[in-house]
């Protein structure tokens, strides 16, 4: 049976990985932020499917389901700010918000 | 009964938490009980410990209630000593000072503080009876540093008016001059010596120092420093005349009845370091005499009726000093007990004019007030006459001696004794030029004020008046304290001497006559002369000493400190402060506020991170 080569999953989770990186950088609609992390997320999970698959270890599809568990309540949190965030702001562009500034 | 000496610092400082945590929320009336009633009890306690003692016919009675510290060899105890110094002490301020109290019940009853005057008194109280009773010299400086406290409290009681509160300051500040060298005293004598039990430092001081030793030379000039700043003699007497800033019976029961003799105390206590060292005894002597002079000469002169009172308080206390320092011990504390007499009695009239006549101090501005103030007129006149030494009154007894004392003592006695005699005239000048302008003579103003005193202003007067009177015949029990050993030498002198002494006096009374009352002499006349003139301003402002002191030492030092105004160590510890605070503004910069920009140098240390764990 073919299978896919480590490298080629790794890759690939490391392009989805910078992709998402460069969203979150520089996206401003804060949506948009969320929906990049997501993807960041997932290519974490994706690194740790594979070398479960390469070392033949259970652990890693633990982990890829812990990350799921996570990233679906981060959505669920993220979301709920983002909408309170709209509702206070009216804007879900984060370069307008500084309150913060020291 | 002696066991429960240590009743007596308790019963004052008992009143004194109990006035003091209530925070004037008593009505006056148990105020009055509480603050006057704890002194009374102490005196009954004192003069029931009184009568066993002298009953026992032992010469010592010593208590100890507990170790305060034990550093090593070094064990100071809460321990009250009793011998018949102390004892005369303890009376003269249980006895006179619930007089005072029970005047002050009386005299501060309109005061809204009235409470916090009574916490404070009793509190004052409770200290001296601690100086007193202690035998250890640590356990003194606790009352001695106690009392000072409490003075200064009591002085600037009426701080609303910066006057007072700097008047408060002076006193403090000089007196810390005296304290700091009697301090510095305590530790030469405990590395000398190993211990600070006065008893056991005598005897140690006598069989280890020879007569003239350097070392005991050095340790009685220390606390001669001590004693000289407490009891305001030259050059540290500037603080007490100031000091009248505060409530006259404060003035009665601290600045001349019980704490500005604490340095005689001081000295009679420690009277063996100062026969090892003959040198610094005269110089007690001379600084007695100069002060008594200096004193004399600006009562002459002052308008303020408690002024007079504080500068013959001085004068008297100079000649404490004097019979100190020719080694008459007793007549000095005898001295010491018939001038609490007659000057709590002096400024407790005082006190009764001022009251009566709206808070007037002037003395110019009384004058004929003899029908009007009959009270205050016969407790003047009687507290005078013993203070200006008149045949048979108390002062007369107690002067006499002392100034016998000085004639026997040989050498440059004789001189001494010319001073001092000189010093009684001034004394017999000064006091009756009060009592002259006070009492006699055309009323210059208050004519209809009638005298206000109810039982407890009047009681105490009389009872000091008596005291004042028959005061020379008590006999105090201080021979075995001082004697060691040796029969009281009888000053044999002749007629004339004590001719002369009886005299004096009553010269000054007659002169002070002819100026105040049948206006023989004038003191406008005498003003006209320039010489008159300058000598008047001179005295007037006590020698300028005050304004000495402000050049030589206060001045320099305002100026020293403006100088240094950015104090050298502050800015050490202050470029910390600085140090930080610009690294915090550097900081707070890199705090945008901005999600991206927080993004961004997170993915930038990450790479960082990264790059330097892959590349290492």
């Amino acid at each position: 049976m073919e299978t896919i080569p480590t490298e080629h999953g790794l890759i690939l989770a490391g392009i989805l990985f910078v992709l998402g990186l460069i969203g979150v950088l520089t996206r401003r609609n804060i949506v948009f932020v969320l929906m990049s992390l997501e993807i960041m997320l997932n290519a974490s999970g994706l690194a740790f499917i594979v070398a479960a698959a390469r070392f033949g270890h259970a652990e890693g599809h633990i982990m890829f389901l812990m990350i799921l568990t996570l990233a679906a309540a981060e959505v669920a949190v993220g979301l709920g700010l983002i909408i309170q965030m709209y509702r206070k702001f009216n804007t879900v562009d984060i370069s307008v918000l500084s309150e913060m500034k020291g | 009964m002696q066991e429960l000496i240590w009743l007596l610092p308790t019963l004052p400082l008992l009143g004194f938490l109990s006035l003091a945590l209530t925070g004037g929320s008593l009505p006056k009336r148990a105020v009055a009980a509480i603050g006057a009633g704890s002194i009374g009890a102490a005196f009954i306690v004192a003069a029931l410990i009184a009568v066993e003692f002298l009953g026992s016919g032992e010469e010592v009675f010593v208590y100890q209630t507990w170790v305060w510290m034990s550093v090593g060899s070094f064990t100071p105890g809460i321990t009250f000593y009793l011998d018949g110094l102390s004892l005369v002490m303890m009376l003269i301020i249980t006895g006179v000072g619930f007089l005072i109290h029970l005047y002050s019940t009386g005299f501060m009853f309109d005061d809204p503080s009235y409470s916090r005057f009574f916490s404070y008194m009793n509190l004052f109280v409770a200290a001296m009876l601690m100086l007193v009773l202690a035998d250890n010299l640590v356990l003194l400086y606790l009352g001695w540093e106690g009392v000072g406290l409490c003075s200064y409290l009591l002085i600037g009681f009426w701080y609303e008016n910066p006057a007072n509160g700097y008047a408060a300051r002076k006193a403090f500040v000089v007196t810390r001059v005296g304290d700091t060298s009697m301090a510095i005293g305590l530790f030469l004598l405990f590395r000398e010596l190993g211990t600070l039990n006065i008893q056991e430092l005598m005897v140690a001081a006598q069989s280890e120092w020879q007569i003239g030793t350097e070392m005991a030379v050095a340790c009685s000039l220390l606390l001669l420093g001590g004693a000289v700043g407490k009891s305001a003699q030259l050059p540290l007497q500037t603080w007490l005349p100031d000091a009248m800033a505060g409530p006259t019976p404060i003035s009665a029961l601290i600045h001349a009845a019980t704490m500005v003799t604490a340095g005689v105390y001081l000295i009679a206590r420690t009277h063996v370091l100062f026969e090892l060292a003959p040198w610094v005894q005269m110089l007690v002597a001379w600084i007695g005499l100069a002060t008594l002079l200096m004193a004399g000469f600006t009562a002459l002169t002052q308008h303020d009726i408690k002024r007079i009172l504080a500068y013959s308080t001085i004068s008297q206390i100079g000649y404490m000093f004097l019979g100190l320092g020719v080694g008459a011990w007793s007549a000095s504390v005898f001295h010491l007990m018939t001038h609490a007499f007659f000057k709590a009695l002096l400024f407790l009239a005082a006190g009764t004019v001022i009251y009566s006549l709206h808070h007037e101090h002037d003395i110019f501005k009384m004058g004929g007030k003899r029908k009007q103030l009959p009270i205050a007129f016969w407790s003047f006149l009687i507290g005078s006459l013993a203070l200006a030494a008149f045949p048979f009154t108390s002062g007369y007894f107690s002067k006499d001696e002392i100034l016998l004392a000085a004639y026997a003592s040989g050498g440059s006695g004789v001189w001494l004794w010319v001073g001092g005699v000189f010093g009684a005239f001034l004394t017999g000048a000064y006091s009756f030029r009060l009592v002259f302008v006070v009492f006699f003579g055309a009323s210059r103003g208050h004519h209809d004020e009638k005298e206000k005193t109810g039982f407890a202003m009047a009681t105490p007067l009389l009872v000091l008046m008596l005291l004042s009177l028959v005061g020379g015949w008590i006999q105090i029990p201080v021979e075995s304290v001082f004697s060691h050993g040796a029969a009281h030498e009888e000053h044999r002198v002749s007629a004339l001497i004590h001719g002369i002494m009886i005299v004096v006096p009553l010269l000054g009374i007659a002169v002070s006559y002819l100026f105040f009352v049948s206006g023989a002499l004038s003191a406008e006349k005498l003003m006209s002369y320039k010489f008159a003139k300058f000598l008047h301003r001179f005295w007037f402002s006590g020698w300028y000493m005050d304004a000495l002191y402000q050049r030589v030492l206060v001045n320099p030092f305002v100026w020293l400190a403006r100088l240094n105004r950015n104090d050298f160590f502050d800015a050490l510890y202050n470029s910390v402060i600085i140090i930080s605070r610009s690294a915090h503004g550097l900081i707070v910069k890199s705090q945008t506020g901005y999600l991206g920009w927080y993004l961004l140098s997170m993915a930038a240390g990450l790479i960082v991170v990264l790059a330097v764990g892959v590349y290492l």
